[in-house]
């Protein structure tokens, strides 16, 4: 079990420039199923993918692949073509609100924008256009979603994953790697991973995906990595207090931040006297989650939140 | 991306949005020229003398070398003397504010060296309001706030007299909605021909976020004139950097001499740096990941220098820069290079790390913490290189590696 994507998703791809051909590429040697791409200016042509996969020599898989994937005018030739209910998004910033609202009218369930530097007002109008939708939009400025040995969508290395017991949920992309790395050394591993980026405003938010693994019979624990600026992580705190029924540990990045200054992420900015991580990592210690004094200590915090073996 | 007083006033007069008519001058000779004018034009002999940094409070801010002088100086000679003797005093201000260092709540103890001064004609004050448009993250939309309290900062109002903010929240699809301006003039109290000037100004501000893709807009103090005029005595604008590229007019107001050096040089090459006040030069991959390292060095017992993200895709090249930039400053005693190697792999930054040092050469100590992609390989390079590089276990221990290193 897992959380938005599994073994079965069918994945489109929007934006198959550079980018959008190097990871398409890794996802399917990963496993997942991409069933097309959407690119105005190439529709009707197709990409063809081929290589080792990332598990070759394990039995019962693949150890080759060779895919040629068939390129789309819009969103809604490629699912009716291929069956597909997810999306990730390449697309340059510019035209990525643009894309992710394209999407959403198109029905599907979820959205995935990797693509960093989208105008903020961009995305107020786009995230304003999801509230009448049914679709769920993670991103953008993030790593993406995986389910370790089923489904990767996204950038991050497939193989630090280990298929497991915790959820994973993140703003930041390389903290969620050094996360998952630490989870699968320590031998829990993740049923799912989710980055939902580093934006002010964003799909997909911490409370969407506590609730989600409180929710999952697999997910056994979870562990969410803020950062300095705004308030999801106060609110995600009184969120865990009231509903939460599984373990949570934590780690906030940012305790050294200067106020008002933007620490690469859009989001990351003290404003106001707010957004700090004292606030915050006070919040998560009040909601009963077990907080990480460093990154190093992210998978002890984990193990310690999940309590002695048998509980 | 912030900009100057001035040039926010200049974008909101190309809007139509009231503000004191005033001009911008860089030596003794343009301030006292721009006394005469202003006067005759406004047929209003007090004049203002205005600082102009990117930093608020300059009111309130004292000059390092005059400590009796502050950032905004208000010159009523002209009322009994004439133009004359206004252009007198403007002399003696101007001689003082410029090439002098203005420290603010906002500057940090060091200040900022004042190139630039607004001289703006006198406002006759009825009332002092707050107005602002800003991004709400709680409900991802920009919202309207507006408060009675002109004059004070308005951390300070909502710290201690929260009820009186008041709020509105623009639907992106509509836009700022007539009663909603409405609203906000009735709760600022606002009657009459201010009311309906009110009602303008607050529409016009909202148009302007939308159309220049402001962080903020911030007017404090907006005044009511004796006159019921509405008008923008102070003006901050910031801009969301990510749609920049589509604001060539304001980007064309970006003042470097404001900004830190290194900073600049760094987004030249595609480096998020920030300069702190420690000791431990720092270079990762990832912002969450820098801001984590900033942090665990702090946590064992030392001071970050820096805060630098180098990218998902670091090249050799920025490597070296990055490296250039963190040794020159004196502060740096060590570095401590953290990467988690996802797509871009470990043998390609330590190769990078290796060639950067040969190429810049290093008096200081390194610690080197690789993971992830290729991470054999990559201690491999850095061992085999001969250079007086030490390795790290993880994140943790590099940072008490390089605070010994940097203690001895």
């Amino acid at each position: 079990m897992s959380v938005l994507i599994d073994n079965d998703t069918k994945v489109i791809v929007q934006g198959m420039g550079k980018t959008g051909r190097f990871h398409t590429d890794k996802a399917i040697a990963y496993g997942t199923r991409m069933v097309g791409a959407v690119h105005p200016s190439r529709a009707g042509e197709t990409e063809l993918f081929e290589g080792d996969t990332d598990h070759s020599g394990v039995p019962g898989r693949p150890d080759s692949y060779s895919v040629e994937i068939p390129i789309f005018r819009t969103v809604k030739e490629a699912i009716a073509a291929t069956g597909a209910t997810v999306s990730v998004i390449y697309v340059p910033p510019p035209f990525a609100a643009d894309a992710i609202m394209e999407a959403a009218d198109a029905d599907l369930a979820l959205v995935v924008c990797v693509t960093e530097g989208i105008p903020v007002a961009d995305m107020v109008k786009a995230k304003s256009y999801l509230q009448s939708r049914s679709c769920r939009l993670v991103g953008p400025n993030c790593p993406g979603v995986i389910t370790p040995r089923e489904c990767k969508i996204g950038i991050m290395p497939g193989y630090i994953h280990e298929a497991g017991r915790i959820g994973v949920v993140s703003r930041s992309g390389t903290l969620t790697y050094e996360a998952v790395h630490q989870l699968t050394q320590v031998g829990l591993g993740q049923t799912t991973a989710i980055g939902i980026g580093g934006d002010p405003v964003n799909g997909t938010d911490f409370i969407d995906c506590l609730r989600m693994f409180n929710d999952d019979p697999a997910t056994e624990g979870v562990i969410m990595i803020g950062e300095i600026g705004g308030t999801a992580e106060e609110e995600a705190a009184a969120w865990i207090t009231a509903n939460m029924t599984k373990p949570v540990a934590g780690f906030i990045a940012g305790t050294t931040a200067p106020p008002g200054k933007r620490m690469g992420h859009a989001g990351a900015i003290i404003s106001g006297g707010k957004g700090t991580a004292a606030d915050k990592i006070a919040a998560f210690q009040a909601a009963g989650v077990v907080v990480a004094p460093t990154p190093t200590d992210m998978g002890a915090a984990m193990l310690e939140a999940m309590g002695p073996p048998g509980n | 991306m912030k900009i100057h007083e001035f040039q926010a006033k200049e974008l909101m007069r190309a809007r139509g949005i009231p503000v004191p008519d005033g001009r911008a001058v860089t030596s003794v000779a343009e301030a006292i020229g721009a006394v005469a004018p202003l006067i005759e034009s406004t047929g209003n002999p007090v004049v203002v003398v205005k600082a102009q940094i990117h930093a608020g409070g300059r009111g309130k801010g004292r000059y390092l070398e005059h400590p009796d002088l502050g950032g905004v100086n208000v010159v009523t000679a002209g009322t009994d003397g004439g133009v004359e003797a206004a252009e007198r005093e403007v002399r003696k201000l101007a001689d003082r504010m410029l090439g002098a260092t203005l420290v603010t709540v906002q500057t940090g103890p060091e200040g900022k060296p004042v190139r630039r001064l607004y001289i703006e004609q006198g406002v006759d004050i009825a009332r002092e309001i707050y107005v602002s448009v800003l991004l709400d993250r709680a409900t991802s939309r920009n919202i309207v706030m507006a408060s009675t309290e002109g004059g004070t900062e308005i951390e300070v109002v909502a710290a201690e007299t929260p009820e009186k903010i008041l709020k509105v929240e623009i639907d992106p699809g509509f836009g700022l909605l007539d009663f909603q301006a409405r609203e906000l003039a009735y709760g600022l109290g606002l009657e009459g021909e201010a009311f309906k000037n009110g009602i303008r100004f607050i529409k016009a501000i909202a148009k302007a976020a939308d159309e220049l893709d402001t962080d903020l807009i911030e007017i404090n103090p907006l005044v009511v004139t004796g006159d019921s005029q509405v008008i923008a005595l102070d003006g901050k604008m910031g801009f969301e950097s990510n749609a920049l590229y589509r604001h060539p007019e304001v980007q064309a107001m970006r003042d470097l001499s404001e900004e830190d050096a290194a900073e600049i040089e760094a987004s030249g090459h595609d480096l998020s740096f920030i300069k702190l006040d420690g000791t431990i030069g720092c270079m990762v991959n990832g912002a969450g990941l820098a801001m984590a390292t900033m942090d665990v060095i702090k946590y064992v017992g030392g001071e970050p220098a820096n805060f630098l993200d180098v990218g998902g895709g670091a090249e050799k090249e920025q490597v070296a820069a990055a490296f250039k930039i963190i040794t020159r400053d004196p502060n740096v005693k060590g570095i401590f290079v953290n990467i988690f190697g996802g797509i871009m792999k470990c043998d390609t930054i330590a190769q990078g790390v290796v060639d950067a040092v040969a190429e810049v050469g290093l008096d200081m100590p390194l610690v080197v913490r690789l993971e992830g992609t290729n991470v054999e390989l990559g201690k491999r390079i850095l061992d085999e290189s001969e250079l007086n590089i030490v390795s790290a276990a993880d994140m943790k221990d590099g940072a008490q590696k390089i605070l010994e290193a940097t203690r001895s």
